[in-house]
């Protein structure tokens, strides 16, 4: 009662301080190039890349509830979409994105059908076997004149437009960093909105949801597709990145990056992808200096850890510290003030239902 | 004709390493209805243990107990001491657990043990048995050990009140527990045994594909491949479905997509089968109610 009956207002009011600190965020994010080294800089490129592509995972493990192990596969055909455009047709590498993102999309939808049978584990499985079987199939000969085999293709970074003065690796940044919030904005709009509910409904319920009206089997392979759209156009644009791709930089343990990166950034939170990015992109290289098998222990540890400790994640971590905080001030002056509230903001309801 | 028949026969050699693993994921599939991703990597791990005390100077066939002693134990540990702590019905946290087993085991063979590839004994002579040249000694002593334990573990199942129990608490956790079964103990149980078979299983591949600790990555999908088409839920279609797999592979691999697309056919199978007859050949049919 007594929150349903405060929600709208501290909804509006907690909400200009949200927006702000993003625009403080977004702000920063625009500086960082002009104040860290190149190479850093091209490490933070990554870090947008992989926060594409956790999104997308994203939108179908944690809001849809289909676990996916082999995102690494959508990421390797965005990234060779790219690649190949650029240096077998000399197209544009912004324009790569779109068709990349269109292709993908496609794989996904279709790979999706058939998943349709498949629930929790056995899907499980059956993407795993989709990521583990990725750089078989880019490595086969009959498609090397295309993807270059196990040599891979090289291709060249692009240079600033208009003539401004900046190094290749900050304009990739801004490249990145504008596609990046476009493309939160989009599935923020996505998940927000009816589709969002619809795919939470499917994931928490998939009898009532479908009891509701909702069309199961489409949201299920829209969210497989648009999800593979996402870590599609993070492949593309973390080839032009790298300035390279070759199979074996998406064997399966890219997949398992990325669940990693999911679960330690929270699981069905938009702005977790940051977290698990930030995690994914600079934790095994602190790891690595310990020995070369200690990146992998440490994911396994963090997987399993994460999943009892902290189950949903360092975004749901910080935001419940938040709002404890939050809660904990105002509350020597609440109690008194909370019942008037409430007496004469519900009082038709209050009377019908009790609570 | 012979190249043919030599490839059939290799086949059916390296499925029965793929039935025995399949055999393990059914095991826990079937006391548990889950899938071990770590399955493979377990298997492994205890391998290492086995060559670690044949290096030590123990007989191999000491040797061998005291592994499959030791991966019984490992798994029951695994399940008490992990998954029990899971609560709920969601998929992610079991999902998460495996695949953090998997890179954990992995991780810690490879930092114990090195990368370096190692000879692993085969207990059987080294010359083909009865005067012909198709198999192998030790593929031969292979498939009868996957076909010793098959037998064992469907006596297990059939005949004894453990099995019963086992079995009934797979299926209605909260009715067996009401009828005085620790359901606590017969899952545990469940993961013990299936890591001892997958331990065996281990034993019986290292000779043929050598020991490192990657050696299981692949073997673990064809086991699933397997696993479907004879049935998640059926030992001996497992089995058969191991056997199926090895031969298609060797053959497929041999003459129709060559040997790079080898863990495609495994993709395909999987897929194919969850599409055509997703109950696998000998599996019952799920009916879940509403």
């Amino acid at each position: 009662m007594n929150m349903s009956s405060n929600a709208p207002s501290t909804a509006a009011s907690s909400r200009r301080p949200a927006l702000l600190g993003l625009a403080v965020l977004i702000a920063l994010a625009c500086v960082l190039p002009f104040v860290v080294s190149n190479y850093r800089t091209f490490q933070f490129t990554l870090v947008l890349v992989y926060a594409i592509a956790l999104l997308g995972l994203n939108i179908l493990t944690g809001y849809n509830g289909q676990i996916s192990l082999g995102h690494g596969a959508f990421y390797a055909v965005g990234a060779y979409v790219a690649a190949i455009l650029m240096d077998k047709f000399g197209v544009p590498y912004w324009l790569t994105l779109p068709v990349a993102g269109v292709l993908c999309f496609a794989v996904g939808f279709l790979f999706g059908r058939p998943a349709l049978r498949l629930e929790g584990l056995y899907l499980a499985l059956a993407t795993f076997a989709l990521g583990v079987s990725m750089p078989q199939l880019l490595k086969y000969k009959h498609f090397e004149h295309w993807t270059g085999g196990v040599q891979g293709i090289v291709i060249t970074k692009p240079d600033p437009p208009f003539g401004w003065k900046l190094s290749p690796d900050q304009w990739l940044y801004l490249f990145t960093l504008a596609v990046t919030i476009a493309m939160f904005v989009l599935g923020w709009n996505l998940l927000r909105g009816r589709v969002g509910r619809a795919l939470v409904a499917i994931r928490d319920h998939p009898t009532a949801a479908a009891t509701m009206g909702i069309d199961t089997a489409l949201y299920k392979s829209l969210a497989f597709g648009v999800s593979a759209m996402y870590t599609g156009v993070a492949g593309a644009l973390g080839a032009i990145a790298v300035q390279f791709v070759a199979p074996d930089s998406f064997t399966v343990l890219l997949s398992i990056t990325l669940l990693v990166g999911l679960v330690v950034g929270g699981l069905a939170s938009i702005g977790g992808a940051f977290f698990g990015a930030l995690f994914i992109q600079f934790v095994p290289n602190l790891a690595d200096n310990i020995s070369k098998a200690a990146p992998w222990a440490l994911y396994g540890v963090f997987l399993i850890g994460f999943m009892f400790l902290m189950p949903m994640g360092i975004n749901w971590a910080l935001r419940l510290g938040w709002a404890r905080l939050r809660r904990n001030f105002p509350r020597r002056n609440f109690p008194v003030a909370s019942p008037g509230h409430q007496a004469d903001d519900v009082i038709p309801n209050a009377t019908r239902s009790p609570p | 004709m012979d190249q043919l028949l030599h490839q059939i026969l290799a086949g059916l050699a390296t499925g029965s390493i793929y039935a025995s693993v399949a055999l393990a994921l059914v095991m826990i599939h079937q006391a548990t209805h889950l899938l071990n991703f770590a399955q493979g990597e377990m298997a492994m791990f205890s391998t290492y243990i086995a060559w670690a005390l044949i290096n030590a100077g123990v007989p191999y066939w000491g040797a061998f107990v005291l592994t499959v002693g030791f991966a019984f134990v490992l798994g029951a540990a695994i399940q008490r001491l992990i998954l029990q702590q899971i609560r709920g019905t969601s998929v992610m946290p079991l999902v998460s657990v495996f695949i953090g087993l998997l890179f954990i085991l992995n991780s810690v063979a490879g930092w114990i043990f090195t990368y370096t590839i190692k000879v692993f004994p085969s207990p059987f002579p080294s010359e083909p048995p009865f005067g012909q040249h198709y198999v192998s000694a030790h593929e031969l002593g292979a498939t009868a050990v996957t076909l010793a334990v098959l037998i064992a573990l469907w006596a297990f199942f059939r005949f004894t009140s453990l099995g019963l129990a086992m079995r009934a608490v797979a299926q209605n956790p909260n009715s067996s527990r009401l009828v005085g079964i620790r359901v606590g103990r017969m899952l545990a149980l469940g993961w013990g045994l299936a890591a001892a078979i997958g331990a065996i299983a281990g034993m019986m591949v290292a000779p043929t594909v050598y020991l490192d600790p990657n050696m299981m990555s692949g073997i673990l999908l064809y086991a699933f491949a397997a696993a479907l088409i004879g049935g998640i839920d059926s030992p001996g279609g497992a089995v058969f479905g191991g056997f199926l797999v090895g031969v298609l592979e060797n053959v497929l691999g041999a003459y129709v997509v060559g040997n790079e697309l080898k863990l495609v056919v495994a993709l395909v199978l999987i897929i194919g089968v969850l599409l055509v007859k997703p109950s696998g050949l000998f599996g019952r049919v799920q009916v879940s109610r509403v």
